[in-house]
């Protein structure tokens, strides 16, 4: 091999080593990125989620009143008795109310679970706007205990016009025992 | 480098250490005629299943895993290998070339590949079986997958390492050996075709492999990519899975399109019509199949917006596939045509593969996808474009080529009996499941209620006819390999690039000095 | 080439029987409500001009195919190579007639994502291997599986005739009962893989997804009570094929006194349970 054709392979060798290098470190980056991806995009973004919800009341439609419906399941074999305690509500767009979900813990020990929400339409998920709400964070329940958790919500008034139904569902998990907290 | 004169070493070593584009491309092709034959057997126990109603042969879970291993097995191991054989055999004699570019990674991929489906087939014999969650491989059920699970994983990660360094290769040999003169509006079809496929290939070759990779770590590492408990959702793995998905399907496609662009023209004896449209249109193609995905996905609860976007998107690729037939229709007028195997299986092709295009448009309309989803009138579908599709484009292929490859030619009489066996019977194994789905019947069931008996009976006979049918082809292609009449460099009536003017059977080492090209 | 009349006569003859509303054998039903009709408008329309298109291709293949036979003497013309304003015709007609067919498509995707204006309520959840139905704010829920008599039948070398079984299959132990001559949103869930659920009479399915909530609307016409038969739409495992649907459809007076009549039976048994 020609003395040329060495240097340009080690300065191609170096640059692709570098590309490798620099790939990975972009999978590390990616950690704190997608946190400044959702709070540019507004997307979904953890800490809104985990945030109390601070609603401002900035809509410009008229109020009008539909129905919020709750539901709950218990996916997988999960040993919860998960039941909301009003199934619907007349609303009012743009102010606050509160539902109550009463959960009961069935598996014979100490248990976290954690609430994952859902709600249809799909596109009324983000008008559908939970100051307060027990999804946020894993709860945590003793053996046998049973208990009310609350969601205080505000329904955009901007919901769109066709919508006058939504429900709010959750679906409870099991995400391990009490001492390690969320999985 | 000149040719030894010795040859190549002889037995095993040959073809352990081979790195002659002709003899990885013979490797290619062996290699998916078995691996068509072994899904092909899979598909035919499904269909002796499906022959009435009532479970009489397998259990429903066995069935769940020949239908997965099925597709398995003819999409990555019989038509993307065989396309791939057909790409390494003749790229290099279309454009000029001594060789592939890269000759060692070439031998690399193939051999990865037989490894790889050493692997997944002996899922079957691992506690739990094969996998058995369709070949899209949807969590959450998946992740049900026994003993299995990761080595179908590893395997497809095999799988594609081996492809997108076989589409390196292509992509490198066609746009840096091609002889002096060849511009890239004077290659052939056959070689357009594939060096964008080859982009396809390493596009959406590593999103699969991420996606399955998720699943991978959702199993085993506590992920929850496509867990709701864990805040995931089991919808971003198909908008993953479809977005690699739906380019695989052009993948397996756009090397037919340009196997038939090669052979009309020469039993028309004549040249192909508007090459320009024809490269534009491949091109497109291409392009739109990466903004369509989720038509695959409409009963996932997709917002209108989204609907209506990729309902609109994928009636767009109606247009440049329709520029392609008409294109092929104008090669055939005011020519002057012949009907040998080549001719007979590309005209099926030409008929059958736009049944199938009509059937995607009509699940292009989402209200009506509704209905058509995940039943039978999908599975006829896909069978139409892949089977009368891709697979008649490669045996076309096949019969095209074959006497460049032995030197010899093939029995003529009997490849026809294998043509017109294999297309009276795909009708029959196919079409009925159009009426199936239609009346209702869903897909990937082993068992039926009663009012679908008939057209089953009647697909499953078309599935055995067919199944036999595929005897003769091997047996024609041995044949021809042992001995037959002596084939001439052009072979054909009215033969068309650089392939047909090397001799009868291709020596192992051509154009080792570039031809001109005019 | 002698397929080619098989198959449009097949086409033709698919495209020229009429719906009926029970199963028909070669063609989707046009079903019991006005979005299932208006589904099957749609899909008949397209058939129609995917074989319009389809017998003037055909035709011209097979034209090509014989009149341009070397054997008959046809001599090839080497001067036929390219025509833009051909190209420029075939490609923009298909995108208008594309634009013609889209037209009725968006609009029937609307009124299908339209759910307002529904008075029931059903929420679906997907188990492997059954269906389990809760009417909301009724305290009225059950689960619906395989009937007994096709789950003998169905077991591997069961010597059962499977035409011997009544709706072989597509038989419940409890079927979802609902009222005709209303909006009826159908939430969809599921408890641990995902399914679909599918009554071709209605029209519409949609994903059972475990973790979230999908939701759709089906109705059935004030004119057409009776039993509607479906199956699950998304393998799910080993007996994806064995979780059927069975809805009834009853005018909704009688509706009402069967919901109560269960709403009693479950107080019942609450109340005993919790004695």
């Amino acid at each position: 091999m020609s003395g040329q054709n060495a240097k340009s392979n080690r300065g191609l060798t170096a640059r692709l080593l570098l590309m490798v290098a620099g790939s990975f470190a972009f999978g590390f980056a990616l950690v704190p990125l997608y946190e400044v991806f959702c709070e540019v995009t507004g997307i979904g973004s953890r800490d809104r989620l985990s945030r109390m919800a601070e609603y401002d009341g900035a809509a410009t439609a008229q109020p009008r009143t539909i129905v919020v419906e709750f539901t709950a399941s218990v996916p997988d074999g999960g040993r919860w008795e998960f039941t909301p305690v009003e199934s619907s509500m007349e609303v009012r767009t743009g102010q606050l109310y509160e539902a109550y979900y009463r959960a009961k813990n069935l598996s014979g020990r100490d248990v976290t679970g954690q609430a994952v929400p859902s709600v249809a339409p799909m596109r009324a998920t983000k008008y559908f706007v939970k100051t307060e709400c027990f999804c946020f964070t894993p709860q945590q329940f003793t053996r046998d205990e049973e208990r009310d958790m609350a969601v205080r919500f505000v329904v955009d008034r901007d919901l769109p016009p066709g919508i006058d139904r939504l429900t709010l569902s959750y679906a409870f998990y099991d995400v391990g025992r009490v001492a390690g907290g969320t999985t | 480098m000149a040719d030894h004169g010795h040859g190549p070493p002889k037995g095993i070593t040959r073809w352990l250490t081979t790195t002659n584009h002709k003899d990885i491309g013979t490797m290619y092709l062996v290699f998916s005629l078995v691996m068509f034959m072994t899904g092909g057997l899979m598909a035919l126990g499904i269909r002796a299943e499906l022959f009435q109603p009532g479970l009489q042969l397998v259990d429903p879970a066995f069935f769940n895993q020949l239908t997965t291993m099925h597709a398995l097995v003819m999409v990555f191991g019989a038509v993307m290998p065989a396309t791939v054989g057909l790409a390494n055999w003749m790229i290099p004699l279309q454009i000029g070339a001594a060789d592939m570019a890269l000759p060692r990674m070439n031998l690399f991929s193939f051999w990865l590949l037989a490894v790889a489906f050493v692997l997944l087939l002996s899922t079957f014999l691992m506690p739990g079986g094969a996998p058995a969650s369709g070949w899209t491989l949807y969590p959450p059920l998946v992740l049900q997958s026994g003993e299995a699970f990761p080595m179908a994983i590893f395997s497809i990660h095999l799988m594609g390492a081996s492809s997108i360094m076989g589409a390196i290769n292509v992509i490198v040999t066609i746009v840096n050996m091609r002889a002096p003169g060849m511009t890239l509006m004077k290659l052939p079809l056959f070689s357009w075709a594939w060096l964008i496929t080859a982009y396809l290939l390493i596009a959406v070759m590593p999103v699969f492999a991420g996606g399955v990779t998720m699943l991978l770590t959702d199993y085993f590492f506590h992920t929850s990519f496509f867990n709701a408990a864990g805040g995931g959702d089991p919808v971003l793995y198909q908008h993953v899975f479809w977005f690699f998905g739906h380019p695989e399907v052009y993948i397996m496609i756009l090397p037919a399109f340009g196997i038939v662009s090669e052979i009309i023209p020469t039993f028309s004896r004549k040249p192909i019509f508007g090459y320009e449209a024809m490269v534009y249109a491949i091109a497109s193609i291409a392009f739109l199949s990466f903004i369509v995905w989720a038509h695959h996905m409409f009963t996932v609860g997709m917002p209108l917006a989204g609907q209506m976007f990729f309902m609109l998107a994928t009636m767009l690729i109606a247009v440049p596939t329709g520029v392609k037939i008409f294109n092929w229709t104008t090669t055939m007028w005011r020519g002057s045509l012949s009907f040998e195997p080549p001719m007979l299986f590309a005209l099926a092709f030409l008929f059958l593969f736009t049944i199938g295009g009509f059937s995607g448009l009509m699940m292009a309309i989402v209200p009506s996808d509704f209905q058509y989803h995940d039943t039978y009138f999908i599975v006829a579908h896909f069978h139409y474009v892949l089977v009368p599709g891709a697979v008649f484009a490669i045996m076309a292929a096949v019969y095209y080529w074959l006497p460049k490859w032995t030197g010899h030619m093939y029995d003529m009489a009997l490849a026809k009996w294998h043509f017109w066996l294999t297309a009276i019977f795909v009708n029959a194994l196919f079409f009925p499941q159009h009426f199936l789905g239609l009346a209702g019947m869903p897909r990937r069931i082993p068992d039926y209620a009663v009012q679908f008996s008939d057209w089953n009976m009647i697909s499953s006979i078309g599935a055995f006819g067919f199944g036999l049918a595929q005897l003769l082809f091997v047996w024609v292609i041995i044949k021809c390999v042992k001995g037959g009449q002596r084939a001439t460099a052009g072979v054909w009536d009215w033969p068309h690039g650089l392939e047909w003017t090397v001799p009868s059977p291709a020596p192992y080492h051509t154009f080792e000095k570039a031809p001109e090209v005019h | 080439m002698s397929k080619l009349p098989i198959l449009s006569g097949a086409l033709a003859a698919l495209a020229a029987v009429p719906a009926r509303a029970d199963w028909d054998l070669l063609n989707m039903p046009s079903g019991v409500s006005e979005l299932s009709k208006d589904i099957y408008g749609t899909h008949m329309l397209m058939l129609w001009i995917c074989v319009i298109i389809a017998v003037i291709t055909f035709g011209a293949m097979i034209v090509a195919m014989v009149r341009f036979r070397k054997s008959k003497g046809a001599v090839a013309d080497q001067t036929l190579l390219h025509n833009a304003r051909l190209e420029a015709a075939w490609t923009i007609i298909p995108v208008l007639i594309l634009i013609g067919m889209a037209i009725p498509a968006v609009e029937s995707l609307i009124k299908i994502e339209d759910t307002s204006g529904s008075e029931l309520t059903i929420k679906v959840t997907g188990y492997q291997w059954q269906w389990h139905y809760e009417y909301l704010g009724s305290g009225v829920s059950f689960f619906s599986r395989l009937a007994r008599t096709s789950d003998v039948a169905r077991q591997k070398g069961s010597g059962i005739d499977p035409l011997s079984v009544e709706n072989y299959l597509l038989e419940v132990d409890n079927p979802l009962v609902v009222p005709t001559g209303i909006k009826i949103r159908m939430l969809l869930t599921a408890n641990d893989v995902i399914h679909a659920w599918w009554v071709p009479d209605f029209g519409m399915k949609r994903d059972a997804i475990p973790g979230f909530i999908n939701e759709m609307w089906i109705s059935v016409d004030a004119d057409k009570p009776g039993t509607y038969r479906g199956q699950c739409a998304e393998l799910c495992g080993a007996d994806h094929g064995f979780m059927p649907i069975v809805v009834v459809a009853r005018p909704k007076a009688e509706f009402d006194a069967w919901l109560k009549q269960k709403q009693a039976a479950a107080t019942e048994v609450a109340a005993a349970v919790t004695e």
